[in-house]
């Protein structure tokens, strides 16, 4: 789950701040746009599309060449913009009606409300050959069946992050957070976004994690309130450097990033706890609006190619959906970070992150204030 | 001579400045303030529905505690800052004019890097596993890490860090303009240095000390990225409802309302500020 555009293995928390303050400023990442126009002329061997294809993603998210390979196989010519968050892209989108982008990365639950919007495009498969490296799995998530209108980039789930050397016994429940030993207190941090600062709550009681029952998310907001007094803070973007410094023993933390914690400090282990978690997926979008969609599916296509499903996984540590992208990868890679191996069968049985949308939403932004401002 | 021959002038010299303000100050303010009055967007954003239904959330407890809680870390900030930052203007404004120049250049020094960096070395400062802590466990003083990080006490030192120089500035101003003939006067008719203090000085450096208050409490009460670094998200402040709103909970004509209601406190301080200001052009005069 991506959040803010930036991701690596940061370590100083200063080095972080350097990431933060620049993501405001960075423009589009369009390295290697520039020599588009001579590899046209230059001629490729299968498609030659043509045209432009303008595409917003998180920043840093994308392997380098893949841009600049797509450019040169196709003719197409790619411009990048960057946002932050979801929520940042769909203002975008919402401000222009609609328009403004050929292809969007957003977050699964993100998805119905595109296709309720009227702005995602249907997607046709027969344009897209390489859907079929997409695990089987990956057609079956909550947020849009049989991928009608997205299809997935990369996916995790969300878990328990934490020091082996720092913990007397290895944590197997979301309750930690309410309930910790006694070398955890104060020792912890939680996710502050909205959706996941009531997921272990959500979880602990067996609920669902897009509940917008006011009775359940009352409950789940006063567990958190309490779950506060044990915790160090809440942290979306620097927990995996706080487990690193030992300033925390465990952090709630996805899949993905607590890899970067783990890359700095080899006493640091992944647990899906025994209640369950979420599944995120972080997927493309064409939109309806786009007057280039052959160039929108062509560039899916080119990125679920094995090679560049390996590259994304590579560079940003997440899992892709992508059955012979995965099959490569490195196993020593897949060693070093065990939950790059979690396989499909087990991220399914997670339940998917779903849009809450109108009086739900106030729901749980109320109950995001009562736990902070408790 | 005509008036309009003093307008054009007039015009060409306030023109830009007063176009600039209102198209970037006056225009935004409008905005939030009819934003404040629709319906919300699905996915933020307004929808051009007129509704009073997004005040009355304000007078929630559950909001109303947070813009106390807020009112209360920006007083404490701001109680701190003067009494932090009034030796330092004194000194600086009693300084021979060779060290004036350098001295207020080390006030405004920190606001050549970016803000958020400054906070994160204040992360790297105050952490358990930071430079104070290690340094006091070093010497032996503490057997344990002072919990320095991560709650009010945090902000405050994070809020009074980062706003100090805006009180600094004004009360050097104030006691510059002061000069030192009254204090010296009145030593000659026997005052004690304390009395001269606080019959002289202290009055008549009040529009600076109102005017610092105001520079420090305003952009502490609207603060979000010092509660959300070095108060760990586990206190919010007004200026973290009001970012949520926009960036998560996607309603914006309720982050207007929030929005609105730290622009009227801050207008009802400017009143005081200006009683003041009038009480003391009267006693003058």
């Amino acid at each position: 789950m991506r959040r803010q555009g930036f991701h690596g293995f940061v370590a100083a928390a200063t080095t972080a701040a350097l990431m933060l303050a620049a993501c405001g400023g960075s423009g589009g990442g369009s390295e290697g746009s520039e020599d588009s126009t001579q590899t046209t002329s230059g001629g490729s061997e299968d498609q030659e599309l043509g045209g432009k294809l303008v595409i917003s993603n998180w920043d840093a998210y994308m392997p380098k060449n893949l841009i600049p390979s797509f450019e040169k196989k196709t003719g197409v010519d790619v411009e990048v913009a960057v946002h932050t968050t979801n929520e940042d892209i769909m203002g975008k989108i919402q401000a222009q009606s609609g328009s403004g982008f050929d292809l969007v990365f957003v977050s699964g639950q993100f998805v119905e409300p595109l296709v309720q919007q009227g702005w995602a495009a249907e997607v046709d498969p027969s344009q897209i050959a390489n859907l079929e490296n997409l695990y089987p799995e990956a057609s079956e998530l909550g947020y849009d069946p049989g991928n009608s209108h997205s299809v997935p980039y990369t996916w995790g789930t969300t878990g328990l992050c934490y020091r082996t050397d720092l913990v007397n016994a290895e944590p197997t429940s979301w309750d930690v957070f309410h309930d910790p030993p006694a070398e955890l207190d104060g020792k912890m941090t939680m996710l502050g976004t909205d959706r996941w600062l009531l997921q272990p709550a959500l979880l602990a009681e067996g609920a669902s994690i897009n509940s917008t029952d006011p009775q359940i998310i009352e409950e789940a907001a006063s567990w958190t309130v309490e779950a506060k007094q044990n915790l160090l803070g809440f942290d979306d973007t620097t927990f995996y450097s706080k487990l690193v410094s030992g300033e925390a023993s465990l952090v709630q933390a996805w899949d993905g990033w607590c890899n970067y914690g783990i890359a700095e400090d080899k006493n640091i282990e992944f647990v899906i706890p025994q209640e369950g978690s979420d599944v995120w997926t972080d997927t493309m979008v064409i939109l309806e609006s786009s007057q280039n969609k052959a160039a929108a599916h062509a560039f899916i296509d080119h990125v679920l190619e094995p090679k560049n499903g390996k590259a994304v996984a590579e560079l940003v540590l997440y899992k892709v959906p992508n059955q012979p992208a995965m099959e490569k990868l490195d196993g020593k890679l897949v060693e070093q970070y065990p939950n790059l191996g979690i396989e499909p069968a087990e991220l399914l049985q997670q339940e998917p992150v779903k849009e809450i949308g109108g009086d739900g939403l106030q729901l749980w932004s109320d109950a995001v204030a009562q736990v902070k401002g408790g | 001579m005509s008036s309009f021959k003093r307008f054009i002038p007039r015009a060409v010299l306030v023109g830009p400045g007063m176009g600039y303000w209102i198209v970037f100050f006056l225009a935004p303010i409008g905005l939030l303030l009819a934003y404040s009055f629709l319906e919300r967007g699905p996915f933020g954003g307004v929808i051009a529905e007129f509704t009073w239904g997004n005040y009355p959330r304000l007078f929630d407890p559950l909001y109303l505690k947070v813009l106390l809680t807020s009112v209360r870390i920006a007083l404490v900030a701001t109680s701190i800052a003067l009494l932090l930052g009034y030796p330092a203007a004194y000194f600086i404004a009693n300084a021979s004019k060779r060290w004036r120049v350098p001295l207020l250049f080390l006030v405004i020094l920190p606001f050549w890097t970016s803000f958020l960096i400054r906070t994160y070395a204040w992360m790297v400062l105050l952490s358990p596993v930071g430079l104070i802590n290690k340094a006091l466990i070093g010497i032996g003083l503490i057997d344990d890490p002072l919990p320095l990080l991560y709650n009010e006490l945090a902000i405050v030192i994070g809020l009074v860090y980062a706003y100090i120089p805006l009180m600094i500035l004004p009360l050097f101003a104030s006691l510059e303009r002061l000069g030192g003939e009254l204090r010296e006067a009145s030593a000659d008719l026997f005052a004690s240095p304390f009395e001269s203090f606080r019959t002289i000085t202290l009055p008549l450096t009040l529009p600076g000390i109102v005017a610092g208050c105001i520079f420090v409490f305003v952009p502490s009460l609207g603060n979000f990225i010092i509660p959300d670094l070095l108060g760990g998200g586990r206190k919010v402040m007004i200026g973290n409802l009001i970012q949520q709103q926009f960036l998560q909970a996607r309603d914006w004509p309720f982050g207007a309302v929030l929005a609105i209601a730290v622009v009227v406190l801050m207008l009802l301080l400017l009143g005081v500020q200006a009683q003041v200001l009038r009480r003391e052009q009267a006693t003058e005069s």
